[in-house]
């Protein structure tokens, strides 16, 4: 059986991950996690992670994992100091879902529509998402491309700041916003673009450039520089041993193989 | 030669908050929650209230309840319900005035007012929605960087409530678990702290003194006591006990139907603790509630 799309994911958000710095790596959700936990044990040994409360640990947690198998403390991360340890000194890389996204890199994840005194939809509120991107690299995971995530004009609320120049106080220090990677069920994109613009650098197999534009709001460098890469054997075997229970399997819809058109 | 006894009833704490006054709740979303003395609050007749809180139940109830004329908050969320519903509610329709903040201004804003300045710079902030819909303003510094920063202002406290594992009658407290949050810095910005506990005792030198490294911030910030066991319910207190998520879960369900607090304010608060405790099985229940998985 091949890969599936999911694990595919996985894969392109562990790269997002790679680093040679000792950082802490946060992925929300089950396939950001998994991409964390998996550069973690691949190619960025620096990386360090939390076990999801207030522990450090040097072996990823499996998703779902209770009592035994869940590793032991190396050291301790609690949210109490998470601003100063993790957040504003920089060391920490995100990855987060965003409700929408902008061809700036801002994103929403507080309220749609309506007015601030009175929103249409009241959603989770800024959280931390002002801070890390002001001061840590962010990438972004997005299961369901499309213009609703990824929206023309600007998001509802900046929650998180991006490359617009308009939202830019003279004198202000904006050089720590390094946004990293956007993972999409249908492909993998970057700020590489001029002024930070958005470029799609690789297409999932049997996905076309048009597809993802027509799933856009905004306009798309192409910069796609070939099909985003399979998982090989090594790692589907970590990500089976982060993921014992299929976690991964419930993220997209159907579930659908890595090779669309295979069966 | 005289001594200090700061113990209360809920009650009591509750008869000291005013209306209209700011008031500082501790926790983190569904974590470490004072619901106790939030529920006495709820079945009191205080109102006007300015809530600032990392928001979890405590923030949906009051605001259902009609208890809360603005918020101060990053977030509002019961984590595996994602969505407070009862405070998207209140939002929705308009109901409250909000101050919007990151996580970690908001803690920065408890800082400053702990130390008594105006405010504390930060970049946070910078390049969001916050600073013009909060009127946040901005700070140049004096220095040769000539930087503009954010002026996180003071988020100065009138009473502050937090529960905690362990208190004795001079405020001693000893919080456990994992992980504390802010409740120390709710504590310092606050002109009164109240601590419900789990376990009240005489003396935290005779009972716990192999413990004192959980004293997380020192008793001259803490002005009362209130002994109110398995009072953090439905919310986890490590390692006490874990959050209730299936009474969450009808909690949140019934923001939809019957949709009306007034419908549900019976079983959700009660007409005192030990009514709403015997709902859950009573201490003992709350006590053997498992601790989540993350």
């Amino acid at each position: 059986m091949g890969a599936t799309l999911a694990e595919l994911c996985i894969v392109a958000c562990a790269e997002a991950f790679r680093t040679s710095r000792e950082i802490i790596a946060t992925g929300i959700g089950p396939i950001p996690r998994l991409g964390a936990g998996l550069a973690r044990l691949t190619h960025s040994p620096g990386l360090m992670m939390t076990d999801g409360e207030a522990f450090l640990v040097e072996q990823p947690v499996p998703l779902g994992a209770t009592g035994g198998e869940r590793p032991a403390p190396a050291g301790y991360l609690p949210f109490s100091r998470f601003f100063d340890s993790a957040v504003w000194t920089g060391r920490r890389h995100a990855m987060v879902t965003p409700t929408q996204i902008d061809r700036f890199g801002q994103t929403n994840l507080s309220a749609l529509g309506g007015t601030h005194a009175q929103p249409k939809v009241q959603m989770l509120g800024a959280r931390g998402f002002p801070g890390n991107a002001i001061y840590h690299p962010n990438s972004m995971f997005i299961p369901a491309h499309s213009p609703r995530v990824f929206v023309a004009g600007e998001v509802d609320r900046v929650s998180s700041p991006g490359y617009n120049p308009a939202r830019r106080v003279p004198g202000g220090n904006y050089g720590s916003i390094d946004l990293r990677r956007i993972v999409t069920d249908l492909c993998v994109m970057d700020f590489g673009g001029p002024d930070h613009a958005i470029r799609v650098v690789s297409l999932h197999p049997g996905v076309t450039f048009a597809q993802v534009q027509d799933a856009t709001g905004f306009e798309l460098i192409d910069a796609v520089e070939g099909e985003t890469p399979l998982p090989g054997e090594e790692q589907l075997a970590l990500i089976e041993r982060l993921d014992p229970r299929g976690f991964r399997a419930r993220v997209l819809k159907d579930n659908p193989p890595a090779e669309r058109g295979a069966s | 030669m005289p001594t200090i006894d700061k113990t209360m009833d809920a009650a009591a704490v509750v008869s000291r908050l005013r209306n209209g006054m700011t008031l500082g709740i501790g926790g983190w979303g569904p974590r470490r929650k004072p619901m106790a003395l939030v529920r006495e609050i709820l079945r009191s007749d205080l109102t006007d209230l300015t809530l600032v809180s990392y928001g979890g139940p405590d923030v949906g109830m009051l605001c259902a309840a009609g208890k809360v004329r603005k918020l101060v908050f990053a977030f509002v969320s019961l984590d595996e319900i994602p969505l407070e519903p009862w405070f998207r509610k209140s939002r929705e329709a308009g109901a409250i005035e909000v101050l919007e903040l990151d996580e970690g201004m908001f803690q920065w804003g408890l800082k400053a007012a702990a130390f008594s300045v105006p405010f504390l710079p930060t970049r946070v902030g910078l390049g969001t929605d916050l600073l013009d819909l909060g009127a946040l303003k901005t700070v140049t510094s004096p220095y040769d960087d000539g930087e503009v920063l954010v002026a996180m202002p003071a988020l100065k406290l009138d009473a502050a409530l937090i529960h905690v594992h362990r208190a004795d009658r001079r405020g001693n407290i000893q919080a456990l678990g994992p992980d504390t949050y802010y409740d120390d810095w709710f504590a310092k910005a606050a002109d009164e702290c109240f601590a419900s506990c789990e376990e009240l005792v005489d003396a935290m030198e005779v009972s716990y003194p192999q413990d004192v490294k959980a004293n997380l911030f020192e008793r001259c910030f803490v002005t009362g006591v209130a002994e109110t066991p398995g009072g953090a319910h439905p919310t986890t207190m490590p390692p006490a006990y874990g959050w209730d998520m299936g009474w969450l879960k009808k909690y949140a369900a019934a923001a939809k139907a019957p949709g009306d607090w007034n419908a549900v304010a019976e079983w959700v608060v009660s007409a005192s603790e030990a009514d709403y405790l015997a709902t859950v099985g009573g201490p003992e229940g709350v006590a053997a509630l498992p601790l989540p998985v993350f």
